[in-house]
């Protein structure tokens, strides 16, 4: 009963895992859950362990501690990975068959996939598809290795930084088909350098340093970790003299503008305006995601 | 953009299973496209394919061939050498360079983490190299007549299922290599390994006395007296032996890959 509730509400979880490579911990007793229907962004700096812990889920490595389950059961097994879809980040695919070729043969592993014409027409990829992997541009092996991913219709798909390389254009499609996938009732682990990624489509955040979850929530949730606001004007007063201001955490130019940073903005506004009846071009913005992120690897580093 | 997207998660119904069909499918699929890449590279595929044929002309024929016309027993020995050498390069090159390489890029890595099923990657390598031993078989039957090798039927056939069989201990030993050694250096290992067997096995000419000696080592000298056997030529040794040794080294060398392929990835 406990496994059928687990296969409900969770369709791949780590729980306490650990895992070291020599003298290297990359996961620190870990926990971490994929909920149906749901974008999860994982993010952290380069050797945070968001590889090794999507290793651990899809069966490629095997934790020294805890457990990894994927749709109840061991990874290793082949009927959990029916389920999902994976697109990883470096891989050298052979570079003499055809796009439609390469989705035809991982069609094939799936009990129910789609027919490689039916995912190259909902991924924009007709044009790819009859030419030699090798031959294809950085941007068009993302696009042919996403079709690849999602042919066995996957509950669960794995996605490591897919939109490498890509233009804005084939991003844009891509992030379309993300969304219209999560509305179909998939769900997506998505590891990413690009915020803006992240922001534009995770339903929860999943932020890793030094193998743990340091913060974890909504993008929401995530930037109201910190409270910092950026006031950004554009001042004939010096810089410094704004820097010794209370409340002010610093103090930058970039060209004519001023950026503040401040957790209290009110005040430091207030202040700005009664000493420079000039200022112009006011803007406050709370943190992004990207400023957020920063802050909280900084001080877990 | 149409409704039905991708209709993800709409395909899990129990009756989507995974079948035998499926799975065989899915294994024919795997070996399909091994053996399709492999001859559209250039550097493997048509070499090859042509090669020991091409190699047989060239001296069995052309070179060599009037002496041959008096003394049959020398124009089968051609003959069964470059087949026997043909039955070399699927699996040494084929098999084991393109394992050696394919673990380096991480494709091996990306297709145990995809459903496939657990032996079809090697098992299409297998069956690649097989299909091309046919097809380097074939091409070396093709010239027969124009050979002045006179062989029966029952004899080109014997012969011919024996050398394509023959290619299994050669893949053993590219699988061997392919999961020992690194990408860049499997072709350097194979290379030399494949020149060793040609040359020091007296594959093609007599061997002086020493070399005699440790011919049992190779598994092309086996392979060679077999095909003789099957060619109606006296051959060394007793045909048993060579089945035992090259279906034991097969066994073996697969064996230690295949743990060591579980074990290191």
């Amino acid at each position: 009963m406990k496994n059928q509730d687990a296969n409900n509400h969770c369709l791949a979880e780590l729980s306490a895992a650990s895992k070291r490579f020599g003298k290297i911990v990359a996961l620190d007793s870990l926990d971490l859950e994929v909920r149906p229907g749901e974008l999860l962004a994982v993010l952290g700096q380069n050797g945070a362990g968001k590889t090794t812990a999507i290793s651990l889920l899809l069966g490629l490595e095997q934790p020294d501690s805890g457990s990894a389950r994927l749709f109840g059961h061991s990874p290793h097994l082949i009927e959990g990975r029916r389920h999902i879809g994976v697109m990883m980040q470096e891989v050298f695919l052979a570079a003499e068959l055809r796009v439609r070729e390469h989705i035809d043969l991982v069609a094939s592993y799936y009990p129910n996939a789609l027919s490689a014409q039916c995912v190259m027409q909902s991924t924009h990829t007709e044009s790819l598809a009859d030419r030699p992997y090798g031959k294809l541009s950085g941007g068009q092996k993302r696009q042919a290795q996403f079709a690849m991913a999602i042919c066995g219709r996957p509950k669960l798909l794995f996605l490591d930084e897919p939109t490498v390389g890509l233009d804005i254009q084939s991003r844009e499609v891509m992030w379309a088909a993300l969304r219209r996938l999560v509305d179909e009732g998939s769900s997506i682990v998505l590891t990413t350098h690009y915020m803006e990624e992240a922001e534009a489509l995770a339903d929860r955040v999943v932020v890793l340093a030094k193998g743990r979850v340091i913060a974890s929530g909504t993008v929401q949730q995530i930037r109201a970790l910190v409270v910092r606001k950026r006031v950004t004007c554009v001042t004939s007063l010096d810089l410094r003299q704004i820097a010794a201001w209370p409340d002010v955490e610093s103090v930058t130019r970039e060209q004519q503008r001023l950026l503040i940073a401040t957790s209290n903005p009110e005040v430091v506004v207030r202040r700005l305006l009664a000493a420079d009846e000039n200022l112009c071009e006011l803007e406050i913005r709370r943190a992004g995601l990207a400023e957020a992120f920063t802050e909280l690897t900084q001080e877990a580093a | 953009m149409s409704s039905t997207y991708l209709e993800v998660g709409r395909g899990f119904t129990p009756a989507a299973a995974m079948t035998r069909f499926r799975i065989l499918r899915a294994y024919l699929t795997e070996a399909k496209y091994e053996s399709i890449r492999m001859l559209r590279m250039p550097s493997f595929g048509i070499p090859l394919l042509v090669l020991p044929v091409g190699l047989f002309l060239l001296f069995g024929v052309l070179i060599f061939g009037k002496s041959i016309q008096g003394d049959p027993d020398t124009g089968k020995w051609i003959f069964t050498a470059f087949a026997v050498m043909g039955m070399m390069g699927p699996g040494m090159f084929g098999f084991g360079v393109s394992l050696a390489i394919e673990r380096e890029q991480g494709l091996l890595k990306l297709k145990r983490a995809l459903p496939m099923p657990p032996a079809a990657y090697l098992v299409a390598k297998l069956l690649m190299a097989l299909s091309f031993g046919a097809i380097i078989m074939a091409t070396m039957v093709a010239a027969l007549p124009v050979g002045h090798v006179h062989l029966g039927a029952g004899q080109v056939f014997g012969m011919s299922a024996i050398n394509i069989l023959g290619t299994l201990p050669f893949c053993a030993i590219g699988m061997f290599i392919g999961t020992s050694a690194a990408g860049r250096s499997a072709p350097a290992f194979v290379n030399i390994l494949y020149q060793m067997m040609m040359h020091l096995s007296g594959l093609f000419y007599p061997l002086p006395k020493v070399l005699r000696a440790i011919r049992p080592i190779w598994p092309t000298y086996h392979l060679q007296q077999l095909v003789l056997w099957a060619a109606g030529v006296a051959s060394d040794g007793r045909p048993i032996v060579h089945a035992a040794v090259l279906a034991g080294l097969t066994v073996v060398l697969m064996a230690l890959s295949a743990r060591r392929l579980v074990r290191v990835g």
